[in-house]
């Protein structure tokens, strides 16, 4: 293989770009991303940056040095059209084109929108772009902020806001947050966080529409399917993902929630791999920093061989920082599961939890005991894969 | 020289958070005491809440290892290595002294 073309140029992109070096990978190596910013990390974005305890020069994922070592070129600001894997051409905006001999796809996700046009005021939260003009509308005073959903990024959002001394609903049209990720109790847990904050949650309600007025078109408040009406100056929503596979229509790759592909991040064409946000690796498609980080590895090496050698089988895991809890979870949480507290007490917003099926433990979940979950990690990584990978 | 605890409130295996500015964590691995700056260069966990393999402690977070007798940062995604700082006991009594911003392990 003498050429690979890196598509995305985020987190999924830059570990599999090193990995392909680390491998030996000597060849010509392209980057492309539509994004005109270096590769860049976003978990921040809905925590620190929109806080402003940290600033985005401090979220890049690779120094000046490192970027150097890997000898890649970068078409940054370009987006990736199409893919034509009989001719093993990617197209690019501005009908330029890019002929390699190897794909690693990693275009991420984008967030879901509301239906219509956006009002000024109204964000979604994926990029540094988005944050950046998110933390614009919240630096000119307080204000009334509204998030639709209360999944993890938007819990993260309405944390940062209260921080900040804005005013914050979240709207969740679920019963409750959270559910499929952690099961009823624990999402009650998760969800009392926002009473502990003065941050009101209203669930069961979906959201009928914006609101906005004005010269600037400005959001003015939000409509809720049950008819009431929720004033709001800011309006942020966080209602889900979207794998970016549009580009990819045509190519002939299977695309359906996700690029699909076997469990060593292959697809049917051995010359074209997928990973992170965008990857249907195995069935499943996840949505977490540790996940896109170790399949580019596992991406690489079999980009390399030519087939799939290795697969790519370790443990979920993601974290959430909300209202000064660090929430962790690893594992594999099927419903029904039952939780049990090990240690401490969710009346202190700090304990060890593991949920159980058949006295068998399937994941691990941890609010501020960082040390004893990674334990459970550990030994739960351990029984799920004995077999070499 | 900034006391920490007694050397038996500190067997093999255990850390210590010292809540200096910045805070310091204390080792205990294998036999032999190490101190490093807590948090870790990636983003902001403790790595006194770490899990310490030898002479290694990986982040609670992301996973970055850290060498505690240099400070060096072993594997991604931390790049940056961690201050050491030099660890004394003392009538039963643990003891570090935090090394001035110079003496960075770069
Ligand atoms: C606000 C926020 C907070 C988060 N917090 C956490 C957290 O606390 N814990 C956790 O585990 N995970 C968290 N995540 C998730 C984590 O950031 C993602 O899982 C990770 O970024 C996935 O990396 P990726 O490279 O697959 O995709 P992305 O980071 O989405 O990168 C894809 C890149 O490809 C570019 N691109 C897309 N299409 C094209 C195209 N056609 N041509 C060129 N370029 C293209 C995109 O613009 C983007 O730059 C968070 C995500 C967000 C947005
Ligand atoms: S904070 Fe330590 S590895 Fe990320």
């Amino acid at each position: 293989m003498k050429s690979v073309a890196v598509i995305g140029a985020s987190l999924a992109g830059l570990y599999a770009a090193r990995a392909l070096r680390a491998e030996g990978f000597d060849g010509r190596l392209v980057i492309v991303g539509d994004e005109s910013h270096r590769p860049y990390d976003r978990p921040p974005l809905s925590k620190d940056l929109l806080t402003g305890t940290t600033s985005p020069d401090r979220l890049a994922l690779a120094d000046a040095e490192e970027i150097a070592e890997l000898d890649a070129e970068w078409l940054l600001g370009t987006e990736a059209t199409g893919l034509d894997t009989g001719g093993r051409t990617v197209l690019l905006d501005g009908g330029r084109t890019l002929a390699t001999d190897g794909v690693v796809i990693a275009t991420g996700a984008a967030p879901r929108r509301l239906p219509g046009p956006a009002p000024a005021g109204a964000h979604t939260l994926r990029t540094l772009d988005d944050a950046q003009a998110l933390r614009a509308d919240l630096t000119r005073g307080p204000v009334r902020v509204v998030v639709i959903g209360g999944g993890f990024i938007g819990a993260e959002v309405a944390s940062s806001c209260a921080t900040l001394g804005h005013h914050v609903t979240v709207v969740e049209a679920a019963p409750l947050p959270l559910v499929p990720q952690l099961g009823d109790t624990m999402a009650t847990i998760c969800a009392a966080l926002h009473a502990d904050h003065g941050v009101t949650l209203l669930t069961g309600t979906g959201v009928a529409r914006l609101h906005s007025e004005g010269a600037g078109n400005r959001v003015t408040g939000v409509e809720l399917a049950d008819g009431r009406l929720l004033p709001a100056e800011v309006v942020v929503t966080g209602i889900g993902v979207r794998p970016r596979t549009a580009w990819l229509e045509g190519s002939g790759l299977p695309l359906d929630d996700g690029v699909r592909c076997d469990a060593g991040c292959v697809t049917p064409l051995p010359q074209v791999v997928a990973v992170g946000d965008v990857a249907r690796v195995d069935g499943i498609r996840a949505e977490h920093w540790t996940s896109a980080t170790e399949q580019a590895a596992t991406a690489a090496h079999n980009l390399l061989a030519g087939r799939t050698v290795t697969t790519h089988r370790s443990l979920p895991y993601f974290w959430s920082d909300q209202y000064g809890v660090r929430i962790q979870f690893a594992g594999r949480r099927l419903p029904g599961d039952t939780p049990r507290i090990l240690e401490g007490s969710p009346d202190d917003r700090s304990f060890l939890a593991c949920y159980e099926r058949e006295g068998r433990t399937t994941a691990v979940l941890a609010l501020n005991r960082p040390r004893p979950f990674m334990g459970q990690r550990r030994a739960l990584a351990r029984a799920a894969q004995p077999a070499t990978t | 020289m900034i006391p920490v605890c007694r050397l038996a409130d500190l067997p093999t295996g255990e850390s210590v958070r010292i809540d200096t500015a910045p805070p310091i964590a204390v080792f205990h691995a294998e036999g032999q005491l190490y101190a490093i700056d807590d948090t870790c260069t990636h983003q902001d966990a403790s790595l006194a809440d770490g899990w310490l393999e030898g002479c290694l402690v990986e982040c609670p977070l992301h996973a970055a290892a850290f060498d505690l007798r240099t400070g060096a940062a072993t594997c991604l995604p931390a790049r940056r290595a961690v201050r050491t700082h030099p660890v004394t006991v003392e009538d039963g009594m643990i003891y570090v002294q935090h090394a001035a911003e110079e003496g960075t392990a770069a």
